[in-house]
């Protein structure tokens, strides 16, 4: 695995040291369900990791390890430097450095837009008010969503919330971005203002972890695509290899059911 | 509502087929004779001295008459109150709106009737209006000043309360309220206190720690197995022999604990619905932005859950502010108990119907604003 890793940095212009390693991961269910059966992956700096796989294959509860939402029982994971253990001082500080940005968008449909984005820096980074507002709406403009900025959320559009939420993440100044099948809940419609956004992010260096199906986006913006399959990870390559040239029979099978 | 002539109206609703037609006429029978006995009976046999004689007792009961005027410049204060918070809470000119000015006739009506029954009163109780109109205007007013003041318009008034009820209650003392005034106040202190008692016992309920989960599912089940007066007559005997014997708590007070306990649980059990409203998504999405679990739960989860539960919880505090009469049962003086003081009297023998129909237009007042407010703050 580790020469994928290393053969694969060919399009990176600098050499980046790794921000999350998690290695031998397990997890099982309250249930005794075995859900991450020992994964390995490493993600470097402003790198962009695309994560494909069959539904139930345990992608969202590999990626909502990384920032503590889903615990573990086995295997280790250091974000940043940071070990992820139950210590919770750990869990806030990797909090802070870890955006993510869900399916269902999430919004707080009690807050107003601005309120959204601002929450987190106010009272996690303990901003004043007013340097909050102001980065939000340079966000908000950036996801281009600054005439809605008073709205609350139920009035805005699929799309619409789903760039409010990536601005809430980013409103932390994190360091790692996930996404959990980001435009899966959209209309055909709006996926493309996501994923533009989503482009636009990519290309200003921000390291992310994507769990999507899009396959423009992965052959276009990722560096490596992953597929998981039953709790492992079955092949991890470059999109061109992954896309036209599958090593793995899983690979191939997958692919011909999405492409 | 658009407009449709009565008689199309009356044809669709009332007399749509011949079964209907029938029930229409029977009620409308019925309706007629009950109203036709009610009025004779309320013209000719009731006596109606009864009511204007005693209207200080049941509205102030025993307070001392040379302070009086303190539960005046209270109504007075709530009355400005009342028309500062319309002020800023209305939209650009709705005082000149038929139902504003409605609804101002009917209070103003109201207290002039009042004002001409009850002998020195009458002045002040002219003035209501007055400021009404006055603290209307001033909020207006302020509102153009400072737009932020809608969001403060809680604090005020829960500071208000405060104020005003220390006003009232330092030169005499909680045990010497009766009457309408003491209602009002246990109820209020009540529903202040297990407001936030019964938020605290939701939240224990789904708390993770077992210990407390467990006393709060306990405590939350016993409460509301038990029937209200039980508990007020175990506060009564109770918290006398588990406190210290020289702290002596007033009997209002352990009144004002039973009731608190009680409703307590109920708004435990209706706050937990609203948690349990609130989809899962919204607690990780506000851990992945690292806040920590108190502020997940002050900041997200609880400003929707209540909101999702405001009908029910206010008519949880409309059936507690009806419970209070069960102080009558346990020896206080209330609005009931003072009723049943004044029927004790000989002067007043057999004029019970009039004084209860009194005290059921009182208690429906009250009840039924609580219930337009609680529509007002739903928005
Ligand atoms: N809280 C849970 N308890 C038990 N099983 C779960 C829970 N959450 C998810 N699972 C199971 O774990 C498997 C992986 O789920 P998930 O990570 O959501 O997969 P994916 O995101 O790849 O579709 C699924 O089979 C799912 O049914
Ligand atoms: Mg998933």
């Amino acid at each position: 695995m580790t020469d994928y890793e290393i053969d694969t940095k060919k399009n990176k212009s600098k050499a980046s040291e790794a921000i999350i390693i998690a290695s031998n991961v397990n997890k099982w269910y309250d249930n005794n369900f075995h859900v991450l059966k020992g994964v390995d992956l490493t993600v470097y700096e402003r790198e962009v990791v695309v994560i494909m796989g069959p539904s139930g294959s345990g992608k969202s509860t590999f990626i909502r390890t990384f920032n503590a939402l889903e615990p573990y029982q086995k295997g280790s994971i250091e974000i940043d430097g940071i070990k992820l253990s139950d210590d919770l001082k750990n869990v806030d500080a990797i909090r802070r450095e870890v955006g993510m940005v869900f399916q269902q968008f999430n919004l707080f449909p009690h807050l107003t837009v601005l309120k959204n984005v601002t929450l987190a820096p106010v009272w996690v980074r303990r901003w004043k008010k007013a340097k909050a507002e102001e980065i939000a709406m340079q966000l908000l403009e950036k996801v281009g969503i600054l005439e809605q900025a008073h709205k609350y959320p139920s009035q805005l559009s699929g799309g619409q919330q789903q760039r409010v939420a990536i601005a809430r993440a980013l409103a932390m100044q994190p360091k790692i971005m996930l996404f959990d099948e980001p435009t899966s809940a959209l209309d055909p419609e709006m996926v493309r203002e996501v994923l533009d956004t989503m482009r636009t992010l990519a290309n200003s260096g921000m390291t992310m972890v994507c769990v999507t199906h899009e396959v423009g986006f992965a052959r276009e913006v990722a560096d490596r695509v992953v597929l998981m399959d039953s709790g492992t990870i079955v092949e991890i390559a470059t999109p061109e290899d992954f896309f036209n040239n599958p090593q793995e029979e899983r690979t191939r099978q997958f692919l011909s059911q999405i492409l | 509502m658009n407009k449709v002539s009565p008689w199309i109206w009356l044809k669709k609703n009332l007399f749509s087929t011949w079964y209907n037609a029938v029930l229409t006429l029977i009620s409308l029978l019925f309706i007629y004779w009950i109203g036709l006995a009610f009025i004779e009976w309320a013209l000719t046999l009731a006596q109606w001295r009864v009511i204007e004689a005693n209207l200080k007792l049941l509205f102030v009961g025993y307070y001392p008459q040379e302070l009086l005027w303190l539960t005046w410049t209270t109504l007075g204060a709530i009355v400005g109150l009342g028309g500062f918070s319309w002020g800023i809470l209305s939209s650009y000119s709705s005082l000149l709106k038929r139902k504003s000015l409605v609804i101002l006739g009917i209070i103003c009506a109201v207290f002039i009737s009042v004002a001409f029954s009850v002998d020195r009163s009458n002045y002040i109780l002219l003035s209501l209006p007055v400021i009404l109109v006055a603290g209307y205007f001033l909020g207006k007013q302020l509102k153009r000043l400072f737009p932020e003041l809608k969001s403060w318009l809680a604090l005020i008034w829960l500071l208000s309360f405060f104020v005003l009820l220390w006003f009232l209650l330092e030169p005499i003392g909680i045990d010497r309220l009766s009457g309408l005034l003491l209602t009002i106040s246990v109820a209020l202190i009540s529903i202040l206190l297990c407001f936030p008692f019964g938020v605290l016992l939701a939240l224990g309920r789904q708390s993770d720690l077992p210990a407390i989960r467990w006393l709060s599912v306990a405590y939350i089940e016993i409460i509301r197995g038990l029937p209200l007066i039980g508990i007020l007559f175990m506060t009564q005997v109770m918290l006398p022999l588990v406190l210290p014997s020289n702290l002596q708590l007033s009997q209002v007070i352990t009144a004002i604990a039973g009731f608190t306990l009680f409703t307590g649980a109920y708004v435990a059990e209706n706050v937990r619905g609203g948690l349990q409203s609130i989809p899962r998504g919204q607690t990780e999405a506000a851990k992945a932005l690292g806040l920590s679990p108190p502020f997940v739960i002050v900041l997200i989860i609880l400003p929707q859950a209540l909101r999702a539960v405001i009908p029910s919880l206010v008519g949880q505090f409309i059936s507690l502010f009806k419970d209070t009469s069960l102080m009558a049962i346990v020896g206080l003086v209330d609005l009931l108990g003072i009723s049943q003081s004044i029927l004790a009297n000989p002067k007043y023998l057999g004029r019970s119907a009039e004084l209860y129909l009194f005290l059921g237009l009182i208690y429906w007042v009250c009840c039924y604003s609580m219930s337009i407010a609680s529509r007002r703050l739903e928005k």
